[in-house]
């Protein structure tokens, strides 16, 4: 592989193919843990852990893995991968932990790993599997840090709150309060702000694609799963 | 009697599945473009998260708890679940091989509806009694249903609507989601106590 391949891998994850704005993949922790922006942050970060990993074991195994039990194995190795950083986490990532709490293990009933799984690292070898899915999940952690930062100004008028406290006291100059308190609209911190954002988001990619003269991806790739 | 009733209530409206917990929104935007498709997965849904509800109840009373194996908990939900859709699959061909027609390419994918194993892991952390967990799985499920039905009638106008093309398709879908969310909150002024 040339170095321009693994250029377009790494766009590919970050925006052309990002796998929330454009393939729609992985939508419940975009939409339940993005109340503010250090939770999508934190999210984001545990899934592309979990891809990055789960995409390398995948591309070493390909060759021993038959072509009729592939899911199953898909699915263990991801849930390994999975156990691995829930328990990482409720060590050495506490607060953070019990935010994110349900959604750590449902990283396994994510189709976006699955997917990345089944449409790259069953076929490529090591180390561009290894890239892509750290992209993807690099991507997807833009994403929510987005969609969270949108509702989290909007809805409490401030952006990375409480960083100090998850990720540690090195993080406190990022927090910020841009709107006066008491001035937020609830309502995007609430469940119908979530689609609102997000349906919104998805409305900006495809402006901006469009301003760049690319073609838009009406549908999403509908893997229905 | 009564606190069952409440808490069915408030696992199948107040705190619904899709709307409120986020879980299950890969088939609710990806197979409710028709009732009857939409109808007919919330019917096979409902039966595998009850199944693999009382299979996960079982597996976590009598094997991980008493062996100390909580950290396995992922991998064995995730296994009790592919097999419970498995078991589905093969009693739906046997009892109604029409509906199994219907449904067959939807079935093997419901093993990746994060509803089924976000349920199961609620259960665990709800500490509940099997009739009490049962119940609540069955509740959620129909919810879930409920709510995966009245998406696919809105989307069948929508497909009719004039919409601006930049929002056509998913975004139009997540914004009308979000209409039906804001009714749906409704349902938490009722007291679940």
């Amino acid at each position: 592989m040339s170095s321009s391949d693994y250029k377009t891998i790494a766009k590919d994850g970050l925006w052309d193919n990002n796998g929330v704005f454009s393939m729609l993949l992985g939508m419940c922790p975009a939409m339940a843990m993005t109340t503010s922006a250090t939770n999508g942050f934190g999210m984001g970060l545990a899934t592309a852990v979990v891809m990055a990993a789960s995409s390398f074991l995948v591309a070493i195994f390909r060759s021993r893995i038959t072509q009729e039990v592939r899911i199953p194995v898909f699915i263990l190795i991801v849930a390994a991968m999975v156990t691995v950083v829930d328990l990482a986490m409720n060590a050495w990532m506490h607060e953070l932990y019990k935010v994110l709490g349900l959604f750590i293990p449902l990283i396994v009933s994510n189709c976006l790993p699955l997917a990345r799984l089944e449409a790259f690292a069953a076929k490529q070898p090591a180390l561009p599997s290894f890239l892509d899915g750290l992209f993807m999940g690099l991507g997807f952690t833009i994403a929510l840090t987005a969609i969270g930062a949108v509702r989290e100004i909007v809805g409490n008028g401030t952006l990375f709150a409480d960083a100090s406290l998850l990720f540690g006291p090195s993080f406190k100059a990022i927090e910020l309060r841009l709107l006066p308190a008491d001035t937020g609209v609830l309502m995007m911190i609430l469940p119908p702000g979530g689609f609102l954002v997000t349906g919104l988001l998805v409305v900006v990619k495809r402006m901006v694609d469009l301003r760049a003269g690319k073609e838009i991806q009406m549908g999403g790739a509908h893997s229905v799963a | 009697m009564k606190d069952f009733a409440l808490m069915m209530i408030g696992a199948a409206l107040v705190n619904n599945v899709i709307l409120a917990r986020f879980l299950g929104l890969c088939s609710f935007m990806g197979v409710t473009t028709r009732i009857d498709t939409a109808a007919g997965m919330g019917l096979a849904t409902t039966f595998v998260i009850t199944v693999s509800s009382m299979a996960d109840w079982a597996v976590q009373h009598y094997l991980l708890d008493p062996y100390g194996l909580g950290f396995l908990r992922t991998v064995t939900f995730i296994l009790v679940i592919a097999s419970a859709v498995q078991f589905t699959e093969m009693t739906i061909k046997k009892v109604s091989p029409s509906l199994f027609q219907m449904l067959g390419i939807y079935l093997p994918l419901i093993t990746t509806n994060c509803a089924v194993l976000g349920v199961a892991l609620l259960l665990v952390e709800g500490h509940m009694s099997f009739v009490g967990s049962t119940l609540f799985a069955f509740a959620s499920s129909l919810g879930y249903s409920l709510v995966m039905v009245i998406f696919a009638g809105l989307r069948e106008r929508l497909a009719l609507a004039q919409v601006p093309r930049l929002f056509a398709g998913p975004p139009i879908g997540f914004i009308v989601a979000s209409l039906l969310a804001m009714a749906f909150m409704g349902f938490s002024g009722i007291s679940t106590g």
